[in-house]
């Protein structure tokens, strides 16, 4: 157990302290006061559920810079053609009848000393217990040629759900018949392992349908396939036969933007859409304070609390931990870390015993094309002598093959996860 | 057998810390029941309560669904994804849920 009593005490007694100095009562009220930043699939999470799951006791203020989410899941069936922006975009104002003051900002620096949170607008906000769900941040210095705006502009990612996905459809309907669309997969790990693969498949999907002398590239810094390995060969073998050229152990060492070719070790490949995954780090604001200290690029976390093993009362979830062996960087993921954190965030405010065995699954559903989907699942339980989540023996699996039935679930999840975070 | 094995142990760490009660331990076991619940709302909705067309969960009575999950655990019911999962909970794990989304009320 990384908590004594003591320090249960001493956070319950801090939390009395603030409902005792709560007389001024303002909006947010005079509770504990938790500060989450990032409004995603975890921060937007854990927002929610430790205002349902201390009964409003606990003071949350979200901080997001947009003004609306968009999902990464799915946001491949934007680029595939069958889904538009608007079916991933959910409004945050769902979260109001929760009582959770949002705000739209971005934070800068933490003072972890006066428990302060800065924000780009001016405002400090402080808190007892702060939450960094940021997701990612590419990292552009492994990518030298693509390091400055033009370039980002003219080769895009689309792995952050937004303007990007959209614009990489429309360099997908600009192509012409017969050109060569590559995509370049950074090494593992990276955000949502199955993603890129899914992808070929939605380009392919679109390809089929309108552009039949065209193909993708996929060039994967990887050995081989990261996630639902046979599932994607099976498609790539059987419906897409002709349409996808996989290279793994196929690194990328450099980009011409002018000519959109990507350079490999003995190779480069000329593309008509380049479609670049840069390699990944934990987004900015917990890089700060010693907080990426694994291989200085991801956060150790205490996965009973979600705190970082490197500063108190500041807990991370989602793409930027460190995750742990077998547990994928993924949105559902993401929910589920929240949870986790918000059940022991709202204990240790009360001054009671965190939950000791957390356990929870995951479940990531691949759109094979507009309709057909296959899923993968885990379930992972806390191991208390190596203090990380586990695969539960025997629990997960693949589906043996993509189904309708399995694409009618896949809508039905987004909708509840959505729902789940933000409504 | 998991669930048995982690009470004693919480007891044996607030002993350690020196000001065990047995509230706390209830506490944790109060929540034991929803914690893991919330692993089923992302395709099941809040507290079961679902949206599309994957079956809601919350209010169904309790035995009715223990039996659903063994059923699934144990390859009884056909599903796509369900038998996978249900295989990563223990009994106790399955009582303990089935008791919190029995209570929570369908809309």
């Amino acid at each position: 157990m990384s908590y004594s009593r003591r320090e249960f005490l001493k956070a319950g007694s801090a939390s009395v302290a603030l409902v005792g100095l709560g007389g001024c009562a303002t909006m947010v009220g005079g509770g504990p006061k938790v500060v989450v930043i990032g409004g995603g699939y975890g921060g937007a999470t854990a927002a929610k559920y430790i205002r349902m799951w201390s009964d409003g006791k606990v003071d949350v203020t979200l901080i997001e810079r947009d003004g609306e989410f968009i999902s990464c899941p799915l946001s491949n069936l934007v680029i595939g053609g069958s889904k538009g922006l608007a079916d991933i975009t959910v409004p945050y104002g769902g979260l109001d009848k929760w009582g959770i003051r949002r705000v739209r900002d971005e934070a800068i620096a933490i003072d972890p000393a006066a428990r302060t949170v800065k924000l780009a607008g001016g405002t400090t906000l402080p808190y007892d217990r702060l939450i960094l769900s940021p997701g990612i941040d590419f990292i552009w210095e492994q990518v030298p040629s693509l390091n400055n705006a033009a370039a980002q502009a003219k080769v895009l990612h689309a792995w952050k759900a937004g303007p990007q996905t959209v614009a990489l459809r429309r360099q997908l309907e600009a192509m012409p018949d017969g050109g060569v669309f590559v995509m370049h997969i950074p090494k593992a790990p990276y955000r949502c392992p199955p993603g890129p693969y899914e992808r070929a498949c939605q380009v392919a999907y679109y390809l089929s349908a309108q552009k039949k002398k065209s193909k993708v590239v996929l060039l994967d810094a990887n050995e081989d396939v990261q996630s639902k390995k046979g599932l994607f060969m099976a498609a790539w073998n059987g419906r897409y036969k002709g349409y996808i050229e996989y290279r793994p152990n196929s690194a990328l060492v450099g980009v011409d933007v002018a000519t959109l070719t990507a350079k490999l070790d003995f190779d480069s490949v000329k593309a008509d859409v380049l479609n670049v995954i840069p390699p990944q780090h934990a987004g900015a604001i917990a890089r700060q304070l010693g907080m990426a200290n694994a291989n200085a690029r991801f956060c150790q976390v205490d996965f009973l609390t979600y705190e970082s093993t490197a500063q108190p009362r500041i807990h991370i979830l989602g793409d930027a931990i460190q995750t742990a062996p077998l547990m994928p960087k993924s949105g559902h993921m993401a929910n589920q870390h929240a949870k986790v954190c918000a059940s022991a965030i709202v204990a240790l405010l009360a001054g009671q015993e965190v939950n000791p065995s957390p356990l929870f699954a995951n479940t990531c559903y691949s759109y094979i094309d507009d309709k057909e989907v296959a899923h993968v699942a885990s379930v992972h339980a806390y191991d208390r002598e190596k203090k990380t989540m586990i695969v539960v023996p025997g629990s997960g699996g693949l589906s043996s093959a993509p189904t309708a039935q399995e694409g009618i679930y896949a809508d039905a999840w987004a909708r509840n996860i959505w729902a789940d975070m933000l409504m | 057998m998991r669930l048995q094995l982690l009470i004693p142990a919480a007891v044996a760490i607030a002993l350690a810390a020196g000001s065990a009660t047995v509230a706390v331990d209830a506490d944790t076991s109060a929540t034991t029941g929803r914690d893991i619940a919330a692993n089923c709302a992302n395709c099941h909705g809040t507290d079961g309560r679902s949206r599309g067309a994957i079956p809601a969960i919350a209010g169904q009575d309790k035995a009715y669904l223990v039996q659903q999950l063994k059923d699934f655990r144990d390859g009884k019911r056909p599903s796509t994804i369900m038998q996978q999962l249900a295989k990563g909970y223990t009994d106790e794990q399955i009582e303990a849920v089935a008791a919190y989304l029995a209570k929570q009320k369908p809309k």
